[in-house]
Order: structure tokens, then sequence, then C-alpha cells
């Protein structure tokens, strides 16, 4: 099997046992990255030296006998809204080109613990603010199953890049369905986590409230594999849990479980999809679960809650990008004419629209009718949820409505908008959520099938969607393997 | 929520608020693109849930604090170099005009 | 009728409190003053994208310190993000409490106006860095740039909101330097005003007596003494009455205080500097302190001045005359409290105490002097049993400020080991007969005389003669020389 097929824990075992070098691996992801990048444009920047240097390391360090981490040699893609020490870091946005962090992200010193790569820098919509990574500063990504299509986002990058086997696992980050839209929509694995499982230190903050990052990869068990990774209390977060997540119990299957669909999540979804759930619950039942139709009542509020919370603390976590201290600044004449001229020039349109919607939801004479009251709507969702968890292990639902649509095709900010409908609730409710991908939906594209847990409910979720993964169809390819070997390569 | 319009002149003091330059036809856009957002939020804004307490956090945590010990701090070259301009080891910034 | 005699004055005050933690209020970056710009500075403090506040621990204890000793509930807290833009605010917002601070509902008493001030609240909030205008007037308005440093960044402050209680420069900053005792007191500051430790913000109307309604104020901003304090109130309160007289209205807004000038002058009217836009930070949790913290910080509040004022004025009998009363409260504001009770303790009487504490002692520790305890007392008995004179008493303790040593060496040191009462005697007849025509005076009736013939005996003796047994004898030889 190529280097680029194995799993994750795979690749691991083989560069701790010897049979591969961590040098091995890092070539043939960068081999994969240089042939088919230009066809996908997955990354803002690739750390081809650092990522040699740091597999080096590794292999001299096995070569000394030393313990080397779980993920061990095993190439990890970042969304470019993490900051690593030295290494160019943009969240997408003109006003942070040339931006190098004096300081690393808590999950990026977590995964260089475990002996993991960081290969490159993904690229996302700006500031991850948006559904299809055409809202990137510098460029858009497309989906390597179809280039003619948008990989999702915020994290298009992360997807593509796992997709297209230029690395077996990527971060990503979450904030009303940044991981799980673009997995469904590039076939591969996205999870977020349980808000406060995974530390935001060096996250770089969209919301607050709503933000958490986390895995992408092709399977189950490697998505499962980089969670444990990552999950772990950070005294540098206050918002973070005392909590970890153990992958050690998630083979154990569905029998006997409770599962429900959640009824407000089946408006307005393409029949294909509708296909993809459909079959997704016979599998389960096959597998030995009960699944129920269940109604989460306050769900249908999630996107207008959602559209008034999230730009409102992105408005304030955006304010610091003023020209001051770091990235671009326009001069202008005094210091206001400095700011309105920095953040004109600095920010796309995305951003200034949900920074302007944010400004005017938290402004004098609005905050209770707008902002306040987003608030109250999210104590009924997790309110709703808990009453549904009272009945069911876990829940399941589409993760997007359609499949990836073509470039373009969403001009209209709130069609965008309608792409999250499904993975928000989970954000507002803090609860995990996953996508797991499951076949092909309208023009033989990847659909995903999403499943929810209570919060820290991870090891549940994970049986669910390994079920599932038993049960799916093989997942879609990259289109240089598909046009080059019909059938798939895997 | 007694109008979903946002006029002009919002737009513009919202965007002056959010030091964000734009142009009178980029106010005109964003006040009916900001309409149409909050125009879909009506269905909470016609919600009855007065009681209900808000949720600001997923987390329910209280009191998280770390001990009073000094920390190493950053190198100040190093982040002076990705600042847009400085002198005698503090920020330049154009001139203040009394404002706040 | 002059105008102040026509308005009322009311004025609130706002300080804010740098709290001497170790470390900044939500990270782990030095709490210092005066290190080189920006060497105090870390990812939190400098507003980088991607950190997050961490709460000290320390600091939270200081604020429920605060609020105990200004009687206070401690509440449930939450932090909020208060939005402008400004180059000394990292972040561009200010993490702060906004409507649900940890203090709330306190009073604060002031001695000497005999007055009760309210507290509103006391919350706790980050500090700004510092902006240095460079141009070529040096002021804000024609510098050409600013020069930017976070070292204050993130510095732990207290706010004390007060009611609008106070009705003159004189309340105001006696409610100041009674807040300063009590704040140095708990520790939770070295109320350094000119260090900017202690920062005040007054708010100041005025409205013609006779009427209810309050007038518009103004706040105050660069108060940064006592003194700025008590001139400013009394310029803006003046100006206001200016413009009222003239049928003019007084605006709200935030004014500059020139001490130079001795004016106020308008900083800002915005409408729109109002619109902070206040919401819950949400990469902080609820502050909720727990029965035990408040308690366990409770245990370690020391007397704090209302309470040591009360024991000096149980010893006044317990109606201090106003002198008095500002005796205790000096006695009480430089902590030399201690020394009155010890030596009425050691038999001293209290009023002679109280004096040499307030007045010498204040004075000598004003300038950076410091009197042992012991060697007050001792040095006191001795001043009270006739051994020194007031004067004597007075040099001692001025040389035991300055070098130390025991109150024996210091009286050897500066010859005041007393002359012997026949030496005293023979002083006595000496001056006597060297000023004959006093003394017929003297014997006269012209009791006053006394001390023209103790100073002639001090200049003749050196300032060696103790004037207690030199009037004693003098007297003795009036009755003697009248039979
Ligand atoms: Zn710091």
């Amino acid at each position: 099997m190529a280097i680029v097929d194995m799993s994750a824990r795979e690749m691991a075992a083989a560069v701790r046992a010897g049979e591969i070098s961590a040098r091995e691996v890092v070539e043939a992801h960068l081999g994969e990255i240089a042939a088919h990048d230009h066809e996908v444009s997955a990354f803002l920047l690739v750390l081809e030296d650092e990522a040699r240097r740091r597999a080096s390391e590794i292999d001299a360090a096995i070569a000394r006998g030393e313990e080397v981490g779980p993920l061990a040699g095993v190439p990890i893609a970042v969304k470019d809204n993490m900051a690593l020490r030295g290494v160019e870091t943009t969240c997408a946005s003109r006003i942070l080109a040339g931006w190098r962090p004096p300081y690393t992200a808590t999950v990026l010193e977590r995964i260089e613990a475990a002996g993991a790569i960081v290969i490159g820098k993904t690229n996302l919509d700006e500031f991850a603010m948006g559904s299809s990574t055409e809202n990137s500063g510098f460029f858009a990504t497309r989906n390597p199953v179809d280039p003619s299509r948008v990989p999702g986002g915020s994290s298009g990058g992360s997807a593509a890049a796992v997709a297209a086997r230029f690395a077996p696992l990527a971060l990503g980050s979450d904030t009303g369905g940044s991981i799980r839209q673009p997995a469904s929509l590039c076939g591969v694995v996205g999870a977020k986590p349980t808000y406060g499982l995974v530390s935001r230190y060096g996250l770089i903050a969209f919301a607050s409230s709503l933000d958490q990052i986390g895995p992408f990869a092709r399977s189950v068990e490697d998505a499962a594999a980089l969670l444990a990774v990552i999950a772990s209390q950070d005294p540098k977060d206050s918002t973070s849990l005392a909590a970890g997540f153990d992958a050690s119990e998630i083979t154990s299957g569905v029998r006997g479980m409770r599962i429900g669909v959640v009824e407000e999540m089946l408006d307005g979804v393409s029949p294909g999809v509708s296909s993809v759930l459909d079959a997704a619950i016979a599998a389960l039942v096959d597998a030995g679960a009960t699944v129920e139709r269940v109604s989460v009542p306050a769900a249908r509020f999630g996107l207008s809650a959602y559209y008034l919370i999230a730009p409102a603390e992105a408005s304030s976590n955006l304010a610091r990008f003023d020209g001051v201290r770091f990235g671009l600044r326009v001069e202008g004449e005094d210091i206001t004419e400095t700011y309105l001229r920095t953040r004109e020039k600095g920010f796309g349109a995305e951003v200034k629209r949900r920074i302007m919607l944010g400004t005017y939801a938290l402004s004098a004479g609005y905050y209770d009718a707008l902002y306040g009251k987003a608030q109250q709507v999210r104590t009924l969702i997790a309110r709703d949820f808990a009453a549904a968890y009272e009945r069911f292990d876990a829940l399941i639902s589409p993760t997007s409505p359609t499949v990836a649509f073509r470039f373009g095709e969403r001009s209209d900010p709130l069609s965008m908008y309608m792409s999250d409908v499904c993975t928000i609730p989970s954000n507002l409710a803090g609860h995990p959520g996953m996508s797991v991908p499951f076949g092909a939906a309208e023009d033989g594209m990847p659909a995903g099938v999403q499943v929810f847990a209570p919060a820290l409910g991870e090891g549940t979720m994970f049986r669910v969607a390994m079920a599932l993964e038993a049960s799916a169809a093989k997942p879609a390819v990259p289109v240089w393997r598909s046009a080059a070997a019909p059938g798939g390569a895997a | 929520m007694s109008s979903d319009q946002i006029s002009r002149d919002e737009t513009l003091h919202i965007a002056h608020l959010a030091r964000l330059a734009i142009t009178d036809e980029e106010a005109a856009i964003y006040a009916s693109q900001l309409s149409a957002v909050l125009a879909h939020a009506r269905d909470i804004g016609a919600l009855d849930i007065a009681g209900v307490e808000p949720t600001m956090h997923a987390v329910s945590m209280r009191n998280v604090m770390r001990e009073d010990v000094v920390e190493g701090s950053l190198d100040r070259d190093e982040v002076l170099a990705s600042a847009p301009s400085s002198e005698a080891g503090m920020f330049v910034v154009p001139r203040i005009v009394g404002e706040d | 009728m002059s105008l102040e005699d026509k308005y009322l004055i009311t004025v609130g005050l706002e300080v804010h409190c740098e709290l001497r933690t170790a470390t900044k209020l939500f990270c782990g970056c030095a709490n210092t003053f005066g290190s080189p710009p920006n060497t105090n500075i870390c990812p939190v403090c400098l507003g980088l994208p991607g950190a997050l506040p961490v709460l000290n621990k320390r600091a939270v204890e200081y604020a429920i310190a605060i609020g105990l000793a200004l009687n206070c509930d401690i509440r449930r807290s939450v932090f909020a993000r208060k939005n402008y833009f400004y180059p000394d605010m990292p972040k561009d917002f200010q993490i702060s409490q906004y409507d649900e601070p940890i203090c709330v509902e306190g009073f604060l008493e002031l001695p000497v106006a005999g007055k009760r001030v309210g507290i509103v609240r006391a919350h706790i909030e980050e500090d700004t860095g510092k902006t240095t205008h460079v141009g070529s007037s040096g002021r804000i308005q024609g510098a050409d740039f600013s020069l930017v440093d976070y070292n204050r960044s993130g510095i732990p402050l207290v706010e004390i909101v007060s009611e609008p209680d106070m009705e003159s420069a004189d309340e105001a900053r006696e409610y100041v330097s009674e807040l300063r005792a009590i704040l140095v007191a708990t520790g939770a500051t070295d109320g350094k005003m000119e260090e900017g430790s202690l920062r005040v913000d007054a708010n100041v109307s005025v409205r013609r007596k006779g009427t209810d309604e309050l007038g518009t104020r103004c706040e105050i901003k660069n108060l940064n003494s006592l003194r700025s304090l008590g001139r400013a109130i009394q310029y803006e309160a003046r100006r206001q009455m200016e413009i009222v007289e003239e049928g003019g209205r007084v605006h709200q807004e935030t004014r500059h205080w020139n001490e130079d000038s001795g004016m106020t002058s308008s900083l800002r009217s915005k409408e729109e500097a109002n619109d902070y836009r206040y919401f819950p930070e949400p990469d902080l949790v609820p502050l909720e302190p727990s029965h035990e913290m408040v308690e366990s910080v409770r245990a370690t509040l020391p007397v704090l001045p209302p309470a040591r004022r009360a024991v000096l004025s149980e010893l006044a009998g317990g109606k201090p005359s106003p002198s008095e009363l500002e005796q205790i409260g000096t006695c009480v504001a430089l902590e030399l409290d201690g020394y009155v009770n010890s030596a009425v303790a050691a038999g001293v009487p209290f009023k002679l105490a109280l004096s040499r504490a307030a007045n010498e002692l204040a004075a000598l520790v004003g300038a950076g002097g410091a009197v042992a305890n012991e060697s007050f007392v001792e040095l006191l008995r001795a001043e009270d049993s006739g051994r020194l004179s007031a004067t004597q008493t007075k040099a001692v303790m001025s040389r035991l400020a300055e070098l130390g040593g025991s109150v024996e060496d210091a009286i050897t040191a500066l010859g005041f080991v007393g002359l012997s009462d026949s030496e005293v005697a023979a002083l006595v007849e000496r001056v006597t007969s060297e000023n004959p025509d006093e003394w017929s005076r003297y014997l006269a009736g012209e009791n006053q005389l006394a001390g023209f013939f103790i100073g002639a005996a001090m200049k003749a003796s050196g300032g060696k003669v103790n004037g207690r047994i030199f009037s004693a004898l003098l007297a003795g030889k009036r009755e003697v020389s009248r039979h």
C-alpha cells in the first residue's frame, strides 16, 4: 500500500516499529502535495523544510530508542487560524498577512508532543467566516472530488487536504459547522468535540463561546486517535474542561442503543442526502440499534440565534486587528483614520458584514432584543436537546442539507448561511457532533451523516460513527484518482 | 425588534463604531443585507421567552482562577519585529485625536 | 452673597486602585512599576490573536478584602467586555465587570465631616497600556505620533464608585484620604497617587439652593493628588455655577484637569463614546466567591482605620475635640496610632501622646524617618516626668528619627543630661539679678515674665535647663521675696 493511503495509526505504528521512516512519510505526502495541490489549493503554506527537519528528529529519536508518541511521524494539516511560533499565521486574511506569532497554540504543542508533524497551514474562509472557503482573502480551495465545486467551509483547506491524501489527519475549527460541513462535502470524517474538551489557546477566535477545535481524518478511528491526543484540560483556557477522551472504547457497537433522528433537520434536505440518511438509519437498525424520530423544537431557531451571537462576539474579537501591534497597517492622518483604512483594506466583505451585524446586535438599544434574546434561545436549545437525550443515547441528522455546490452558486449571504442549519444547534448547546461520510448523493458527490451526543458523550458518538462507517459505501476519491483508475484506488 | 429595516445612516454609524471605512454605496448594500439577516431573525424576536435564563457559555464552570505566580514574558524584539512601526522599544501609532 | 453661597455642590468619586499582586490580572506577566517599556508583555496582555485570559486568584482576594473593608456585599459577578478603540487598549476592549460587579452597596465614614458616603460598587478590571505623545507641543492634540508601552496593560485594578454624597472639595479630599488609608491597610495597594496606584475621577454637578433637581454632571480626569482633586472640584463647580447663573446649560462631558493652568477643559463629548457594547466576556466563566473564600479573606483583614480611630476616640474620653479628631485621623492615616496606644498604656497622658505622634512624629515619618515604638514611649515618659522639656523632647525625637540608637544615648549626645537642682537654683539667682527691672515687674504680678526668665536661663545654660524645674524654683523665689 502506498504510504499516503495508509491510516494515521498504521503510519505511526510503522514509523515506531522502524518499518518506514518519518522522513519517508513526510516525503510521500510532500510529493502528493507537489503533484496535486495546484488542482485543490488546500494549503496557504506548506512547511517543507520544517516538516523534513522534524521528521529527521523523530527518526533520530527512534534510533536512540526514545519514546516518540502515539502519532510519531504522522503529517497533520493545520487550519491557518492556529498560532504556530515563527510561522506565518493569517486566518486567510490580508489583515494578518505576514504575521509570525511569538507563541504556539496549545493544540499544536500537544500534537507535536505526540510525535505528529505539521506539514502545512490550510486555507479557510477568512477568520473562519463562511461555508465554502470562497471567502479566503487569498484564493479559493477546490473540492478534490470535483474541483468545480467548493470543499465547504470554513475549514475547507483541512477537509480537502485529508480527502486529497495530502495528510492523513488535519485540524479544523468549528463555530457553526466549520469542521462537519466540509467533512461532509469532501467525504471525510470530521468531529466537533464538546465545548471545552480541546483548548482554544492559540486558536484565533471567531466566536469564543462557540469555537472548538477538532479532527479531520479518513476514518473514524483515526479521528478518534487525534482527538485523544488533543483533548485535555489546559490551564491557559478558562473554559477548558477537566476531561479527556479515551479512544479505546469506540468499537463496542450500537447494539441496544437508542438513536433519534432529529425531525427539525430534515426540512429542505436534498433527495440524494435524504436517501443517504435513510440508508444510514437502515444500517444502524441492522447493527442492532433502535432508531426513531425525535423533535428538538428549539433547534429551528438555531440559525437565527447563531447569526446574532457569533457576529456579536466576532465584532469584539476582531477589534484588535487595528494596525497597531501586528499585521497590516494602512497609515492615515491620525489613529482613527488609520483604524478605518486598515480595517477597510484588511478585511473581506463577509468579515465586514459580520462585524457590522455583530456591532449592531450589541449596540445600545438592541442588546436585549437581539443578543440577549439569542442567548435565551440558546438555553431553550440546550433544554430541548437534554429532553431528547433522556430518551436517546445519540441523535443523527444530515450534516449538510446538500452536497458540495459549485463556485459562486450561493452569492447571497443568507443562502450560504443555510448550509449550517443542521450543524449550528450543537455549537449553541456546546454538545459534540461529527460527520461520517456515508456514500454518495447527487452527482456522485459525497454526503455525510451527522451524529450528536450529549456533552462529553464523545465515546457514544464515536461508537455510532464506527457503526455507520462499517456499512458505508466506499468514500469518494480525488478526481485525479478516479480519472486514472475508475472505481477508486483504495 | 420593532423594525427589521436598517437605514443607511444607521449603517454608517455602525460602520464607524466598528472602525470600518465604507462608502455610501457599500452602506446601501450592507443596509439591505443586514436587514435581510435581521428579518430572518424575526422568528426569535417573536418568541415569548421572558424569564428564560440566558446561556452565555456552553460550560457551567465557575471560579476558574490561577495562582499569582510570575511566568516568563515575551522577547520584546521578537514582538516588535512583527509590529507595523516601532521606536525606542515601543509601538508607534499615528497621532491620537481626543476621542475614545 | 457669593455664588458659592447660592449653590450646592454634589460630588461622586470613582477611584481606580492598582492591586499589589505579583502578576497581572489575566496573565503571568510581572506587575511591576518602572520596567523598561514592553518588557512585561505576553500574548494575553498584548492582545495577540488567539490568546486567552485566566483570572488571577490573588486579585480576586484583594477585591474581596476591599469590599469587606468598605462594608460591601460580596456577590456573584460576571466579567464583561467594554468595547472601544484606543491604542493603549490592546484588544480594543477592556475586560471589566458591568452589571454584575463583585462588591456592591457599602459605605465609608468620613470622621471629620461626620458623614457616611455610600459605596455603589467596587469591581475588578484590567488597566490599559500607556501612550506617550510625541510632538512639537507635547499635547495630545498637536502630537505627530504616539509611543505605546504595554507594561501596564492588564495590571489588576479595583474601581470603587461612590454615591454622589459629597458636598464640597474638602469632603471629597477626606473621602479619598480615608479610602486610601483603608485600601493601604488591607494590603491591596501601595496607595501611591503620584505613581498612579490610586487614580481619581470626580463627577461634579451644582444646583441652586432650594431646588431638588440635580444639575448635569461633568466627569473630571487627571487628578493626581489630593491637592489637584480639591482645586479641580472648586474650579469646576465655580465654572458650572457661572454657566447656570448666566442662563446657560452645563453639558455632560468628560473634562481634563490641567494642574498648571488650574482649569478643566473639555476632553470629549462624542455621543458614540457611550456605546461601549458591553456583553459578557465569553473567555471567562462567572466568579462566585464561596462563603469559605470570603471568610478566609475576612480572617486576614487587619484592624481597619475606622476601628483604630474608635480606640483613640475612646482614650479621648469618647468625645474628642475637633482638633483631637484631626490628630487622631492623622495618626491612623499614617499608622502611628500604635505609638499612642503604647504610650498611654505606659502611663503617658493621652493628649501628650496624641500631640507628639500627630505632630512631631508624623512630620518625621513623613520625611522618611522612623522611631521605634519603645523609644517613643520612653521619650514621652521622660518628658512627662519633667526630666526633658518639650523642646528637648522634640530634639531627641528628631535625632532618633535620623540616626536611630537609644533614647539615653540621644539625650547624652545632645547634652540634655539635666542640671542639678542646685545648679538650676543658681541660674534663677543669676538671671533675676541680671534683669532687675523684669524681676520687679514679675514680683508686681506680671506672670508672663516667667517666660522671659526661662528664655534667659535657656540661653545662659545652652538649653540644658529643665524649664519646669526652673519655673518651680523661680516661683518659689517670688513667694520667698514677697514675704
Ligand atoms: Zn502578559
